[in-house]
This record gives C-alpha cells, sequence and structure tokens, in this order.
C-alpha cells in the first residue's frame, strides 16, 4: 500500500478502511475530505508524492479515483477536495464525520518534489485543479528553503467557486509562496485580488524568474491548459519543464483496464503528471 | 501419435481437469466444454470468442459484500484445460500474459492462468487469415502441449513441465522417436501451408510509421462514420482486454457484488469522467484509439504490435472496419501524399 515499495507489491485491489476525521464545504457543490487509516501501521506506512491519486470504494455504488490534496510532509492523515458531479460522489457526500470508506493506492507517478530543488516555480491551477497542486503547495510551505522563488496562480470563476479560499488567503498572508488569487468574474464587488483569467497573471513573472531554472506545474479545466502553455511557452520555459497533471477515466489504477490511455500511456501508471515536451504531439490530450 | 490412439490421449487430459475444445456450433465454432471425444471437431479457423474467455471471461465477479462487510472473490481452483488452440491465439495469450502478469499482476487473471492448460493445434489457413504478416502463425511457447496434425500421425510438442508431466503420463500412447520421414512429412507441410495464405497486409511492418503520417488523415473520418459503435470487434479481437468495474445491488438491497466486464474503447462513454466530460466523443477518435493502440502504440510498450492476424475482426465487424481495410486505406493514403512506398 506504498508507493516507495516495489510495484509488485500493489498487486491486489485489496482496499483499507479509513475513518473520516473532518468534513467541510469548500464551495457549493465541493467538499473537504480528511481521512486517517484505521489499521495503524498502515497509516504510518501510507507514502505518497503530491500529484498522486488514491481509489475510493463504495461497494453497492462503485470505486472512484481522487487526488489526493494533503503534503505527505504533514503525517498522519490524508485530504481531498471532491466535487459533487456523479452518482459515486452523490453517495460519498451522504457519509458524515466518523463514517468509514475503502480506499486502495496511492497510485500514479506524482511529481518529484526532490528533482525540483533550487528552481524557480510557477503553479497555476484553476478550478478544481487546486486540488492537486494544494499539495504541491502545502509541500513548498513545509520545507521552503529548498525551492527558490516560488509563484502560485489560482482561478476561479466567481469567488464563491474559489476552491480552499480560506486556505489560499492565508498563504496569501504567509507570504512564503507568492500567492495570486484571481477570479474571471467578481459577482460580490468585494473580492480584493485579481479579476480575469490566470493566464493574464503570467506575464508579469517574466522579469522575475530565471526561465531556464523555471518549472511550470499546472492542473485545472481541459480547456486552460492551451492557453496557460502558450503564456508559459513566452517566457521560455523548457518544454521538459513544464509539468501537468490530467484527468481520466480510470477504473483499475494498475495500467490494466485501458481507460485511461493517452497515445501509448497509461494516465494512471505513467501519469497522471506528464512534462509538456512528452505529451505534446499527442493530439487528442486536452 | 498415431491418430488412433488420438481419442485415449484426450480422455487421458480430460482426468486433469475440465476439458474445453472446438465445437460446430450452426456453422461456427466455439471453444465448448467437452464431455465425450465425438463433439471435438478440429477442422476449423477461428472460434467466434479466442481463448482469452478462459482467462478474462465477459462478465466475471471481484468482490461480494453485504451491509457490514465484504470479500474479494477469486476465481476456482478447478484446473481447464483448453484443447485446438491455434497459434494466433496463443500468441494472443502471451500478449495478455505480458499485460497483466508484468509488473503489476492482476490476481484474477494470475489465478486463472495458473489453472488453465493450453493444449496447441495446428491449422491451415483461409482467406482471412493475416497471422503470416502478423508473423503470428507459428508458435514456439506459450502453450503447455502443442499437436500438429499431419496425415497419418500427430506430433506433439513439449512447451511447459505441466505439458511434460502429461507427455510422460501418456508415454504408451506417444512413439519416442520420430523417424527422418517424419520430419521430411512435417517440413513438406510447413512449406504447403506457408503458401497457403492468400490475404496479406503488405504494409504492416511500417504499419507504425503509416499510422504516425495519417493522424490527421480524412481516413479515419471515412471509417468513424461507417462504425456502428458496437464494439464487436472488441468482443472478438483475441488481445482486447479493456475492462469495466460495475458494482450491482440484490433485490434485497443488503448484498451485492462487484463485477468486471469487457469494454471497448469503440463504445460511447468509454473516455467519459465525472462532470460528463468526454475525451473522445466522435466515433472517429474511438475508433482511431482502437486501431493506433493495437497497431502503433503496443510496439512502443511491448516490442510488437498486438494483433494475431486471426482473421476476427475481418470475419465479424458488420461494416467492414478490420485491420486489412484500416492498414489499406492508410497505406494508400501515405502513397498518395508523400512517395515513400516504392517497395
Amino acid at each position: 500500500m506504498t508507493a516507495s515499495k516495489d510495484k509488485e507489491e500493489i498487486s491486489t485491489y485489496k482496499t483499507q478502511p479509513a475513518e473520516i476525521l473532518a468534513i467541510r464545504d469548500l464551495t457549493d457543490d465541493t467538499r473537504y475530505f480528511k481521512l486517517r487509516c484505521k489499521d495503524i501501521t498502515m497509516n504510518k506506512d501510507f507514502q505518497y508524492r503530491p500529484g498522486q491519486f488514491v481509489i475510493f470504494s463504495l461497494p453497492g455504488v462503485g470505486e472512484a479515483t481522487f487526488s489526493l490534496s494533503s503534503t505527505p510532509t504533514r503525517r498522519d492523515f490524508i485530504e481531498f477536495g471532491i466535487r459533487k458531479v456523479g452518482s459515486f460522489t452523490e453517495a460519498l457526500f451522504k457519509l458524515k464525520k466518523g463514517d468509514t470508506i475503502d480506499i486502495r493506492g496511492p497510485y500514479g507517478d506524482g511529481f518529484e518534489m526532490e528533482d525540483l530543488r533550487g528552481r524557480d516555480l510557477i503553479i497555476v491551477s484553476g478550478g478544481l485543479g487546486a486540488v492537486p497542486l494544494r499539495s504541491v503547495l502545502l509541500y513548498i510551505e513545509d520545507r521552503r528553503e529548498e525551492y527558490n522563488k516560488v509563484f502560485f496562480l489560482n482561478g476561479a470563476r466567481s469567488p464563491k467557486d474559489m476552491l480552499y479560499k480560506r486556505d489560499f488567503i492565508a498563504m496569501n498572508q504567509r507570504q512564503i509562496i507568492d500567492t495570486h488569487l484571481a477570479v474571471d468574474e467578481d459577482d460580490t464587488g468585494e473580492w480584493p485580488y485579481n479579476v480575469g483569467f490566470v493566464t493574464q497573471l503570467i506575464p508579469k513573472l517574466g522579469e522575475l524568474i530565471d526561465s531556464e531554472n523555471t518549472t511550470a506545474i499546472i492542473c485545472g479545466p481541459p480547456i486552460m491548459y492551451k492557453f496557460v502553455i502558450q503564456e508559459l511557452l513566452k517566457l521560455n520555459i523548457p518544454k521538459d519543464q513544464i509539468l501537468m497533471t490530467l484527468e481520466r477515466r480510470m477504473k483499475c489504477g494498475q495500467g490494466h483496464c485501458g481507460h485511461c490511455a493517452v497515445g501509448g500511456r497509461y494516465t494512471c501508471l505513467e501519469g497522471p503528471v506528464f512534462t509538456y515536451y512528452d505529451v505534446q504531439h499527442i493530439k487528442e490530450l486536452i | 501419435m498415431s491418430k488412433e490412439k488420438f481419442p485415449e490421449f484426450v480422455e487421458l487430459i480430460k482426468s486433469k481437469g475440465k476439458l474445453f475444445g472446438p465445437v460446430k456450433q450452426k456453422e461456427k465454432y466455439s471453444f465448448e466444454e467437452i464431455k465425450d471425444f465425438s463433439e471435438l471437431d478440429f477442422d476449423y479457423q477461428r472460434t467466434i470468442i479466442s481463448p482469452k474467455k478462459f482467462i478474462t471471461p465477459a462478465k466475471y465477479s471481484t468482490l461480494r459484500f453485504v451491509k457490514f462487510g465484504q470479500t474479494e472473490v477469486l476465481p476456482d481452483d478447478e484446473p481447464q484445460i483448453v484443447m485446438g488452440v491455434h497459434p494466433c491465439d496463443i500468441h494472443a495469450i502471451k500478449i495478455l500474459d505480458r499485460l497483466f502478469l508484468g509488473n503489476i499482476k492482476d490476481p484474477y487473471y494470475a489465478k486463472r492462468r495458473e489453472n488453465l492448460i493450453i493444449i496447441g493445434h495446428s491449422c491451415l489457413p483461409d482467406d482471412k487469415c493475416v497471422c503470416q504478416s502478423t508473423g503470428t502463425d507459428m508458435v514456439e511457447d506459450g502453450f503447455d502441449l502443442f499437436l500438429t496434425e499431419l496425415d497419418d500421425f500427430y506430433l506433439l510438442w513439449v512447451g511447459s513441465d505441466k505439458g511434460l508431466g502429461i507427455a510422460i503420463e501418456a508415454e504408451n500412447l506417444l512413439e519416442e522417436n520420430v523417424s527422418e520421414e517424419e520430419i521430411q512429412e512435417y517440413v513438406r507441410w510447413q512449406q504447403e501451408r506457408s503458401s497457403m495464405f492468400t490475404t496479406s497486409i503488405p504494409s504492416y511492418k511500417y504499419l507504425a510509421d503509416i499510422i504516425h503520417l495519417n493522424y490527421d488523415s480524412d481516413v479515419w473520418e471515412q471509417f468513424g462514420e461507417k462504425c456502428l459503435s458496437c464494439g464487436t470487434c472488441s468482443l472478438v479481437c483475441p488481445t482486447c482486454n479493456c475492462f469495466h468495474v460495475d458494482d450491482k445491488i440484490m433485490m434485497n438491497a443488503e448484498e451485492g457484488i462487484r463485477e468486471r466486464m469487457l469494454d471497448s474503447c469503440t463504445l460511447p462513454y468509454y473516455s467519459m469522467v465525472a462532470g460528463n466530460h468526454d475525451f473522445r466523443p466522435d466515433r472517429t477518435a474511438r475508433l482511431k484509439l482502437y486501431y493506433t493502440h493495437k497497431l502503433k502504440e503496443y510496439i512502443g510498450r511491448w516490442g510488437q504490435p498486438s494483433c494475431v492476424g486471426c482473421g476476427r475482426c475481418i470475419a465479424y465487424c458488420p461494416v467492414d472496419i478490420n485491420v486489412i481495410t484500416v492498414s489499406n486505406a492508410l497505406f494508400e493514403e501515405v502513397c498518395e501524399t508523400q512517395e515513400v512506398c516504392d517497395q
């Protein structure tokens, strides 16, 4: 049940019961879930990297994949941000604090945070993309001295649609990471931060970063990638330093069921994190 | 082994487990359970469904649950023997083995595979067999025993320890020494068989490049328009293994099962994620995935394409979209636009 062990060992579909420690509304339709494996050793051994995902199982409803939203630098619990969009999440939203859910994983190839040490980082998220990238952000906050300049650009449709708004505003105040929050439209008239698309914030970073030494990390709705990548390329960020995490339909998480294939790659094994360089020629990507 | 001894040999094999073999049913063949030797009919080209049905059945449960608790459902331990498997289908099983028993082992596949004894059988091609093009017309491993049927006798190959065990048990039915003439007869048969293939995919060895060059070709659009999205190609293809997982609750609302069933990338919703975003909403995109994955991407991943030339898509696609029509159309497209295929 750990990613660090040999792959041979994640050979079964056996799940672990995990207790729901907390639930909180993030937006109208998105909730924060905090879980802990009931088995103490399992809980201790649950090692993961930002960008990896876990599969939840609800007998009678099915299985679904969710990105880890917590950081491995903070032990003893795992966190998720989940939007109610289908039958599985509908059932999941009926659960309460103290209930148990079965999980298996973690799966996928996440971000190699160690490899990014000493680099400038531009982290761009939109909508639900904030969920996996929150893991990256918290990781960096905990080990800030290992990284050079870090910028975080987060976009949402409107102030009430911004996930982890509280966390991110606090992050902005802490100034450990240079945080820029943007909403497409400010319907409240009270939004103190940027109004407009996140893409508009990118050109300003040009003077602040050392392009060759910069890595960009993107996650957001399919439409966002194209525009964000265009802007990042204008800043001369190397193609192999644009990291993106993709969403695909998945059933097994082990490269067997076939659903997550993009080109010759299985998103669940070689992804969900890909570099733009690797996938630039895969046309059905986004 | 002389032909008279063959029924006795089958009887011996039957004692090892549940025996399946090719049976003729309404002009079509299928692998069915064999109660009596007379049911077997080895004079066939292809069954509707390949022996993949013994290792990745069309539908099976993986989990059983009641209100409080769940148990994993693993396949039975009962050994199954499948006789009369042709070289192409053995190659297909080798491809599935690589996927399901590679780095990450699938427990359900592994269990079924462990309990499966494969007894191959020689065959003669018809106009739909393209295994010579795909290089899967002969097989050297991947079976437990392999029978080559010649005029008066069978030549028996042993391909595994399990197969050797059976051969030792059948000692009194087998002749130990193969004479020079018998080998000559086999060689003659082999040459004759090789000359019997009438259909080929001339562009096969360039297919990966051809597909790459033709990624945006109109050809896909044309096939996409014809495709019915029925999924027959995946159902009959011996290497198609994609599966869907679904939970079912019984009428009493207290127990249920998690089922795994064959899926096909040509079916709608194959690539749809929560929130109704479909990465491949049209038939063209899904058909393109089917053929690029099979004929091109597999090479990058496993070193060879996953077509074994069994001819099932040729026989069963209701609108004639198959490995030959697709590769020929793409080949012609390349020839029209680029002067790369003078050879």
